[in-house]
């Protein structure tokens, strides 16, 4: 986690935690890093599969093709994370 | 988390049990969703060819057989590692260097 966490614990000066405020800062930041890191690796996907040779912008075919891209990485990030709760589900009724 | 925030985190659980106990559920949700972006990028690479109008059922399958198949490889691993470690300790002697 960033510096800015820190400061935010901190902010209101009164020197009282509030636990409920905190945890919903805390949600907020964890929401924000996983949407930074989904966004960081589809943009890096989606380059790979969509862009041949750069040129000197994006053309029709290739915002299409990112279009499709980012939709598929989409699915198939909730395909895979569908997958592994269940694998999680059936390792722990095993147990 | 780095030390700081880990043992700031214990301090804080120390003050609030139920504070303590969100601390606990989402480090345990954060590393799930790590797995999934890391999953997701790996599977990505094997099962996704040519990104078409949606999710083909063949790309699909592909992309469940992989996690299960990730999954089966990491405790294959560990396990394996378990068993060399008990014949020969491996790691201890590298570590004793």
């Amino acid at each position: 986690m960033e510096g800015g966490f820190g400061s935010d614990f901190g902010g209101s000066g009164s020197g009282k935690l509030d636990p409920g405020l905190i945890m919903e800062q805390v949600k907020v930041q964890i929401a924000v890093a996983n949407a930074q890191e989904l966004l960081q690796r589809m943009t890096d996907k989606c380059f790979r599969k969509c862009i041949g040779k750069p040129g000197g912008s994006l053309d029709n075919s290739e915002q299409k093709c990112i279009a499709m891209c980012m939709d598929r990485y989409m699915d198939a990030w909730n395909t895979v994370s569908r997958a592994y709760n269940s694998r999680l589900q059936r390792e722990r009724a095993n147990m | 988390m780095d030390s700081s925030s880990s043992s700031s985190a214990a301090g804080l659980g120390a003050v609030d049990p139920q504070l303590q106990h969100f601390i606990e559920v989402e480090t345990q949700k954060q590393r799930f969703q790590q797995l999934v972006h890391q999953m997701t990028e790996l599977c990505w690479e094997k099962c996704m060819d040519k990104p078409g109008p949606k999710l083909d059922s063949r790309a699909e399958a592909c992309f469940v057989n992989c996690v299960e198949r990730f999954i089966d490889t990491s405790q294959f691993i560990l396990n394996r590692l378990e068993q060399t470690q008990k014949s020969k300790p491996v790691f201890s002697e590298s570590l004793s260097d």
